[in-house]
């Protein structure tokens, strides 16, 4: 039996606007394996961001079953989702969302504060920026850093508790092609060596092509599903 | 380990935007500043109105004309014709039978803003036509020369004993003043002695006064009807007889002046009573000021809180950020806590800095006008003061922090 990492089943998303009830999702099932990268393809308004935040534990859906590396995440209260976010997700953003105030080190430390095992702090968040090669900078403010720089930050912040997913939303729409293409070489090879479940939100074909598989989302509904 | 983490990060948001955390306490940091020199100003004007009513003797009684309930305001036992005091009043007092809880006795006759010149100088001074046991009724002692006697009192002579003040405004010196002459209200008098001073008083300075026979004043300075007299002072044989001393004098005026209980037209007054009453007006003085001072703690609350919350709505995304990588709504809560309790708690310790300085300054002033008030900050005042502005600091920032740690991350991580 395959090992699987994600499995929902109808999910279903819908919004109360006033009076109006929009569905932003009209039951997705889908399942990833372990280790796999999968790009989530879609236009704007498709309901891929919604699918994104439900499948991050961000957000629960109205109805459907979603069973996230062997744990049912339908029925969790906040602190229980916290905790699955926590020790099982790793969030990289297009626009980086580091704390401006204080060092790369203390960005990738922040999600260590917030799990509830004995403190190895330092060590742990310095291995993960230097698995993204950035060990020379670890004293260096954001704003001291270029893009591609932060964006590698977030991406060993999202490493450091060493989730089984690591999703990530345009990681390169803030960034140039060239620096963009880097941060996705990064992915694809923290995906390969740790084996880490790779789930990337893009627009663009190029990047989607490069993943082992693409689900294209259309009006709340899985549209494709290209092995 | 954890709280470190969330101080750390505390001190790195506050520091990081030092001029609106600055301006942020300064609400705080004004409102316990007032708050402390309020309460140590009236403190230390309490200690110092207490010990200046008892530098004025020991076991003093204080018969005046006119009926209490007048005195005091009461309004309800209106007493008509009222019969000044005389030297007859004062002689019955003395007597043995009727009054053995009495030592001795002092009418008085009191002039204010009276001229006296000498030396080239004027200025104005309280004048007090007194008998020879005043001195030691008063605890009047002289630095120079002495005190008139019984004698000089009955042949009407013309000296004075010249507070300390007077003789420094009048010639420049508080010695070799003795035989020199001075004119009060145009007349000449010898100076025989000079007053010790007593330091200045909130009830005014004692040592701004010139002291002569009652007789002489009388004839002199200070006119009054008959043989009338303002004030006589009664010292009891002790601390304990003061109260007898009073029920005693009390009926003595009754059956002199011919009047009922309740319908006295003179009023006595003890040393205690006078403390206690200045002691409660000072105390009743300082709650209201102190109130008020608490209320610019309250204005400053709500600065925090008005802070806090545009510091929620500009972090939205950073909140945002650390739901998704693993904070719970208690984290974040806690965070804000935090930020605003160690926002109004800087502000207290500043602010008690500040009232302790004020209160220094007040009390310098005061003593470089010529009135000892030594402000007294009590542990009592800092601790109510650092206990307040913890709780201004806890209540106005639970709305905010739970405001935060209520927002949906989704929502929060896509905010603009």
């Amino acid at each position: 039996m395959e090992d699987i990492v994600i499995q929902a089943e109808a999910l279903k998303k819908v919004y109360q606007m006033g009076e109006v009830q929009v569905q932003a999702l009209r039951g997705v099932s889908l399942e990833i394996k372990r280790g796999e990268a999968v790009a989530i393809m879609g236009p704007s308004g498709s309901g891929k961001s919604t699918l994104m935040s439900i499948l991050g534990c961000l957000d629960r859906p109205s109805s459907g079953e979603y069973i996230l590396d062997g744990e049912n995440v339908a029925g969790l209260t906040d602190d229980q989702l916290a905790s699955i976010r926590n020790r099982k997700i790793g969030f990289v953003f297009q626009s980086f969302n580091l704390l401006q105030r204080v060092s790369a080190l203390i960005n990738v430390e922040l999600p260590l504060g917030y799990a509830n095992r004995p403190d190895e702090g330092k060590g742990r968040a310095a291995a993960a920026l230097q698995a993204v090669g950035l060990e020379s900078r670890m004293k260096h403010r954001p704003a001291e850093l270029s893009g591609g720089e932060q964006q590698r930050v977030a991406v060993a912040r999202a490493l450091v508790n060493e989730p089984a997913i690591l999703m990530a939303d345009e990681p390169t729409g803030n960034l140039d092609s060239k620096v963009g293409q880097e941060i996705m070489d990064l992915l694809f090879k923290l995906n390969r060596e740790r084996n880490t479940t790779l789930l990337i939100i893009t627009h663009d074909p190029r990047i989607a092509s490069q993943t082992q598989r693409t689900i294209r989302i259309q009006d709340g509904m899985v549209e494709e599903n290209v092995q | 380990m954890k709280i470190k983490r969330v101080l750390l990060g505390t001190l790195t948001v506050l520091m990081g935007n030092k001029l609106r955390s600055g301006l942020t306490i300064l609400g705080i940091v004004i409102g316990v500043a007032a708050v402390i020199a309020m309460l140590s100003v009236g403190q230390g004007a309490q200690n110092s109105i207490t010990s200046s009513i008892s530098s004025i003797g020991t076991n003093l009684l204080f018969v005046s004309a006119g009926s209490e309930s007048r005195f005091r305001g009461g309004g309800f036992a209106v007493v008509r014709n009222i019969k000044p005091l005389t030297m007859a009043d004062a002689q019955a007092m003395m007597d043995p039978f009727q009054a053995p809880s009495v030592e001795a006795v002092a009418p008085i006759l009191q002039g204010g803003n009276i001229s006296a010149s000498a030396n080239g100088q004027t200025s104005t001074t309280t004048i007090y036509g007194v008998t020879s046991n005043y001195f030691s009724m008063r605890s009047e002692l002289v630095s120079e020369g002495a005190i008139f006697s019984d004698q000089q009192v009955n042949i009407h002579a013309r000296v004075v004993v010249i507070g300390a003040d007077l003789a420094t405004t009048l010639f420049g010196r508080t010695t070799n003043l003795t035989g020199q002459e001075m004119r009060i209200n145009g007349q000449t008098f010898t100076i025989i002695g000079v007053l010790q001073s007593k330091g200045g008083t909130s009830l005014g300075s004692s040592d701004n006064q010139a002291v002569i026979p009652l007789t002489t004043a009388r004839d002199r300075v200070i006119r009054r009807t008959g043989n009338s007299v303002d004030t006589i002072y009664v010292q009891a044989t002790n601390a304990d007889s003061v109260s007898q001393a009073s029920t005693q004098i009390s009926n003595i005026m009754r059956l002199r002046h011919h009047v009922a209980v309740g319908k006295e037209d003179f009023s006595i007054f003890n040393q205690q009573d006078l403390a206690s009453t200045a002691s409660s007006i000072i105390g009743v003085l300082t709650i209201f000021l102190g109130g008020i001072a608490a209320i610019s703690l309250l204005v400053g609350g709500i600065g925090i809180m008005n802070i806090m919350l545009v510091s929620v709505t500009e972090r939205t995304r950073e909140i945002g950020l650390r739901k998704a990588v693993g904070a719970r709504n208690r984290d974040i809560l806690i965070q804000f806590l935090v930020e605003s309790l160690f926002l109004s708690l800087l502000g207290g310790v500043i602010g008690i800095l500040l009232g302790w300085l004020i209160a220094l300054i007040v009390g310098q002033v005061a003593s470089a006008s010529g009135t000892a008030l030594t402000p007294a900050v009590s542990l009592n005042a800092i601790l109510l003061a650092t206990l307040f502005s913890a709780a201004v600091g806890l209540f106005f920032g639970i709305y905010p922090a739970r405001r935060a740690s209520l927002l949906e991350p989704v929502e929060a991580l896509r905010y603009e």
